[in-house]
């Protein structure tokens, strides 16, 4: 029992906007976090875990030729050679094993292309974890290949028939699930959303792309220092603030700042900026986009209140990973404060940015992590940031069938 | 009522329970199949002796509702309700019955230009309803809704769960008005075929608090409303088996308003069963006046 006043810890975003039943069992799940996940041993085991099983450190590879092309020298935290080929296996193991330690012997998990589904069936497998997996049924047509790859390994994928099919009927179901198995059972909720605990415990299991980035970044014979400027794409926004998380206090000194662009503004302790790429779909103007900080009000979702896209809007993004109507409460506060600047990518400017990256590097972005790519060769061209770090959140193998109908490969 | 501190006098809510205890609290979708269709409803429900009637307001991600009411919500989205042509609805009602609109907090927060609760307040209060219940609206975050509903006079109720206790359940009493929404068992809403050891143990540890208890979550029948009013509430909540019946007739279908209503007599009359027998009144409610006969 925690003496919870508001539960807003983003500046007044955030909170637990769910049924009473969920909140005794929320209350339980934030203390086992605060009491366990702190421990030495727990994160020995976590750590451990993620290089042995995950695949950790990931290389932080400096993209020669498209730094040459736009100017800028950009480079890639390589979360895209992960185990499963996302970033989301990071958040999958310390949830899983926080669960395990706190007694539950069963996860639950929507997802909607099948991603974070399928990591959830790997650390379920690896721990010994029943596990059940809610997938819209159009969902689950669409993405068959992840749901055969849940099954294999021992996952149960329950196709949603309620509503659309789609991913906001898989979190109902997940959600309808927890509240009535809430004694056995964890809610792997798959990123920076949802009720407290999750959008925090989520950042904090993500952390470690940054951090790894930072210290890559500083043994780096050129540079020495921090970047000027950090990228990511933002759907629920866990990649991004992952890799934010580590460089949101740190200063740059301004000796290892050259002068060699002129018109590159900084002053001495500059801050690394971020840059958040939303899933723009027709444009953040349009009525059809995935953007709600680039454009949206305030309202609750999902159990937690944070920035949605407006009414009138019909959610769409070209990447399955970005088309969610809300983010994480997190990212809302850095909007209000202006901590990190959103923008939202077309469909069309994400497309180019994962043929681009696929030509001029041999690396095959997700369609997700293309968005974050699109804003860094936007940076690059507006030529404000000498060093540009990007999150490359995972691969494009998945995205194969949009890309040879787009490109007629 | 404007500018009264609740409490300080008894609401529509409460004398409502309190004058024809116990009480018979039903449950419908706006909407569903079509706004017509629930005024005639709300009509037979209140003439079948309802003591409050609980009008929900259809919103497309009702994560507190098992799959009837989720599909009641379907419909009456699919019909068009919207919260302005709800309001218009609920300003033609006339019923003896208090009612109530039970919705989640983005429709309250969206109602205005702004992000803010006091617009919809302001508007629930004009179109004469008595309270307002949030299921996804914990206590922690609801002195903007408490402080609105309280200066137009609207109870505010809250949901108190079977994992609810302690300083949460403190916390939750301190803000509710009207009556405790007691939720019988774990899960989402629907109709259950028995009546759950989690209702006694939750209206043991209310007894302690002065404010009418009213149970739901799977109560369809008569005799299960006798047993939850036996077992100390002060009334039983019934939605998913009132939603059932209209999603077994169609639109416009003048039996279902009669099945309705002849639910809604079984349902009293069983909770007055439950009353007279009396045993099981280990809390020893007061002021509980005599049943009246039918």
């Amino acid at each position: 029992m925690t003496d919870r006043e508001s539960t807003g810890e983003f500046e007044g975003y955030g909170g637990r906007y769910v049924p009473e039943p969920l909140q005794e069992p929320l209350d339980q799940l934030a203390a086992a976090y605060d009491d366990v996940a702190s421990t030495d041993e727990f994160q020995a085991d976590f750590r451990d875990h993620l290089e042995s099983f995950a695949g950790r450190p990931t290389p932080l590879y400096h993209a020669k030729n498209l730094s040459e092309r736009y100017g800028a020298e950009i480079y890639l935290k390589r979360e895209d050679l992960l185990h499963g080929g996302a970033h989301k296996i990071n958040n999958c193991l310390g949830q899983a094993l926080l669960a395990k330690r706190a007694g539950r012997d069963r996860l639950i998990a929507e997802t909607g292309a099948g991603q974070h589904g399928v990591a959830t069936a790997m650390v379920g497998a690896l721990l010994g974890l029943e596990t059940e997996i809610y997938m819209g049924k159009k969902d689950a047509q669409r993405q068959a290949m992840n749901v055969f790859r849940m099954r294999l390994m021992g996952a149960e994928v329950n196709e949603v028939t309620r509503g659309g099919e789609g991913l906001a009927d898989a979190v109902d179901a997940a959600l309808e699930d927890f509240a009535a198995n809430v004694d056995d059972t964890h809610y792997l909720v798959g990123s920076v959303v949802g009720p407290d605990p999750f959008p925090r415990m989520v950042r904090d299991f993500q952390s470690v792309i940054g951090e790894e980035a930072r210290e890559q970044f500083q043994n780096l014979e050129r540079t020495g220092d921090f970047p000027d400027a950090a990228v990511a794409c933002v759907g629920g926004g866990s990649n991004a603030i992952g890799l934010f998380h580590a460089f949101r206090d740190v200063r740059k000194t301004s000796e290892t700042s050259s002068a060699a662009h002129q018109n590159a503004k900084r002053s001495e302790d500059d801050p690394v900026e971020f840059y958040g790429a939303e899933g723009g779909g027709e444009g953040a103007e349009s009525s059809r986009h995935a953007a709600p900080l680039a454009k949206g009000q305030d309202d609750t979702i999902h159990g937690m209140k944070t920035r949605v896209i407006d009414d009138d809007v019909e959610v769409h993004s070209v990447s399955a990973g970005l088309d969610y109507p809300g983010v994480g409460p997190e990212h809302a506060m850095f909007h209000a404060v202006g901590r990190c600047e959103y923008t939202g990518i077309t469909d069309e400017e994400a497309l180019a940015a994962f043929r681009e990256l696929s030509e001029t590097e041999g690396i095959i972005p997700a369609l997700e992590s293309s968005h974050a790519i699109a804003r860094a060769i936007q940076l690059a061209e507006e030529g404000e940031h000498e060093t540009i770090l990007v999150n490359l959140s995972g691969r494009g193998d998945k995205d194969m069938e949009t890309a040879a109908e787009k490109f007629e490969l | 009522m404007t500018g009264e501190q609740t409490g300080a006098i008894e609401s529509d809510t409460e004398a409502a329970i309190r004058e024809d205890h116990p009480a018979l609290i039903t449950y419908i979708t706006a909407g569903d199949p079509s706004l017509e269709d629930t005024k005639e409803y709300v009509e037979a429900l209140d003439r079948g002796g309802s003591d409050l009637i609980e009008l929900g307001l259809p919103f497309s991600e009702p994560i507190a509702e098992g799959p009837t009411i989720q599909a009641a919500i379907n419909r009456a989205l699919d019909a068009g309700t919207t919260p302005a042509r709800f309001f218009e609805l609920v300003d033609e009602l006339e019923t003896d019955a208090p009612l109530l609109v039970m919705t989640y907090y983005n429709m309250i927060l969206q109602y205005g230009s702004e992000p803010d609760v006091r617009p919809f307040v302001e508007r629930a209060a004009d179109a004469g309803l008595s309270g307002i219940i949030v299921p996804d609206l914990p206590a922690e975050e609801a002195d903007p809704l408490r402080d609105a509903c309280d200066d137009h006079g609207l109870d505010l109720v809250f949901i108190v769960a079977p994992t609810t206790a302690g300083e949460r359940l403190n916390r939750i009493m301190s803000q509710v008005s009207g009556f405790a929404y007691v939720q019988a068992r774990l899960g989402t809403t629907g109709a259950r075929a028995d009546v759950s050891n989690a209702t006694h143990d939750s209206l043991t540890r209310l007894s302690a608090y002065d404010v009418p208890k009213a149970v739901g979550f799977g109560v369809s029948e008569g005799d299960h409303a006798a047993e939850i009013i036996d077992a100390g509430a002060d009334g039983v909540i019934v939605g998913s088996a009132l939603v059932d019946i209209i999603a077994e007739h169609g639109t416009g279908d003048a039996p279902a308003a009669a099945a309705l209503e002849s639910k809604a007599r079984e349902l009293k009359r069983g909770a007055r069963r439950g009353g007279e027998q009396g045993n099981g009144h280990e809390q020893g409610r007061e002021e509980a006046p005599e049943p009246e006969q039918p």
